[in-house]
């Protein structure tokens, strides 16, 4: 069986969407080391979305290639969780753009990064030799981010009052997204009977410890949660993911082919 | 046979890291291999980190630096087995020293890096300037992904350290 091109689309969409949210912190971080952290951590999930299309792109053959890929397919195209596009606005702050609540982004951080060095360390062992490769490299840069976010997490939790209010209503917030993880997509089922993908089911009690155990250590509660789940992993996004892609793919469509 | 490797070998053997130009794009394991093959001789690079930006630039070097040797050379990036600071000679350590970057320690080999992740910190990194190990990690990045951001309690200077990767 060959590697379903919807699955590295999916890993690959999660990674660029994620990367070009956190990237409109460049120049406008809450301190410069900050800032500096969320360039690099962009980079990084740039980086691997760069090579996770270059691979969907090989597969596909004829014309296809990355920056097709990432700028010429439409939002419902796109197969990233929802959790991902959502902007960075906490509920305890407006909807202005400059709202960005940076617990908001530090949680999303955590609780994906987490999911990942789970998901890259299983995919060590796809039967897609270029996935394997990319895992590799991405479960080294992925640690680092969790281990910036937890940071993080635990030093706003378990910080001011205000600080702790905010990380608090971010996980509020951000934790039904979550539930989006334990799913099966269409794609997910064919690249585990592939043998080239991970059954996300199975990792779950160890996210679980994870989160946890990262929530307790930051005087955090995790909320229950017992409602909608999402499904931008198939193409039913939010109205969030349009906007973030206007922004991303505008030069590209207005100029395309363009070298810089 | 082998003389057009040793040429391409005595060709990029100086080409150093754009970013930090006191090691070689060969000490830090970037330039991996040349061999010859049925078509011509391959010089294989890899990435270090999958968003770095240097990247780019190192390729045009060493396409730039096989052309005005006028050697007709395929530069080829290969990504498995995946880069590793493990690959940096203690030769290229001492002059990263040198040069105020404290170098990345090893890997841990016996832990995963899921465990890894969950552990506490691991061995203190010592201060490039003064030796110091009495340091403070800053930022977990730094002016770019392979580096933290350090401060020396010693001698209250800051320092980049190049992260294990
Ligand atoms: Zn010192």
């Amino acid at each position: 069986m060959s590697t379903p091109i919807d699955y590295l689309l999916h890993l690959a969409d999660n990674a660029v969407v994620l990367g070009q949210r956190n990237a409109e912190w460049c120049g406008h971080g809450p301190i410069l080391e900050e800032d500096l952290a969320l360039a690099n951590v962009s980079l990084d999930l740039i980086g691997q979305a760069r090579l996770l299309y270059q691979r969907a792109a090989e597969l596909m053959g004829g014309d296809a290639t990355e920056d097709k890929l990432a700028y010429f397919r439409d939002a419902h195209q796109f197969r990233n969780y929802t959790l991902l596009e959502l902007p960075h606005h906490g509920p305890l702050v407006g909807y202005a753009a400059a709202d960005r609540d940076y617990a908001t982004t530090i949680v999303r951080n955590f609780l994906y990064s987490t999911l990942m060095v789970l998901v890259w360390d299983k995919l060590l062992q796809s039967k897609d030799a270029s996935l394997a490769a990319i895992a590799a490299k991405s479960l080294k840069e992925a640690s680092y981010h969790l281990h910036h976010s937890r940071d993080w997490l635990v030093r706003l939790g378990d910080g001011t009052e205000e600080s702790h209010a905010r990380v608090q209503a971010a996980v509020n917030h951000l934790m039904p997204y979550t539930e989006e993880f334990w799913t099966t997509s269409p794609a997910e089922g064919a690249a585990v009977a592939a043998g080239v993908g991970i059954d996300v089911w199975a990792l779950r009690p160890e996210w679980d410890a994870m989160v946890n155990e990262a929530l307790e250590e930051a005087t955090l509660t995790r909320p229950n949660f017992h409602g909608y789940v999402t499904e931008g992993k198939v193409g039913l996004h939010s109205e969030h993911l349009s906007y973030l892609l206007g922004e991303m793919q505008g030069l590209a469509r207005a100029h395309p082919n363009a070298t810089w | 046979m082998s003389s057009n490797v040793d040429k391409v070998w005595a060709t990029l053997e100086h080409l150093t890291d754009p970013e930090i130009p006191v090691v070689t794009l060969r000490e830090l394991g970037i330039l991996r291999d040349v061999r010859e093959t049925a078509d011509g001789v391959e010089v294989v690079i890899t990435p270090t980190y999958s968003g770095c930006p240097a990247m780019g630039q190192i390729e045009d070097d060493v396409r730039a630096s096989l052309e005005q040797a006028g050697i007709a050379a395929r530069v080829i990036t290969q990504l498995a087995p995946a880069w590793t600071t493990d690959w940096m000679s203690d030769e290229a350590k001492e002059k990263l020293r040198k040069y105020g970057i404290a170098p990345p320690h090893h890997t841990p080999k016996d832990v995963s890096v899921v465990k890894f992740v969950r552990r506490a910190d691991t061995a203190p990194v010592a201060c490039p300037l003064c030796g110091s190990t009495h340091t403070v990690v800053t930022s977990q990045f730094g002016s770019t992904a392979c580096k933290a951001l350090y401060r020396c309690l010693s001698c209250q200077e800051p320092f980049d350290y190049f992260k294990p990767y």
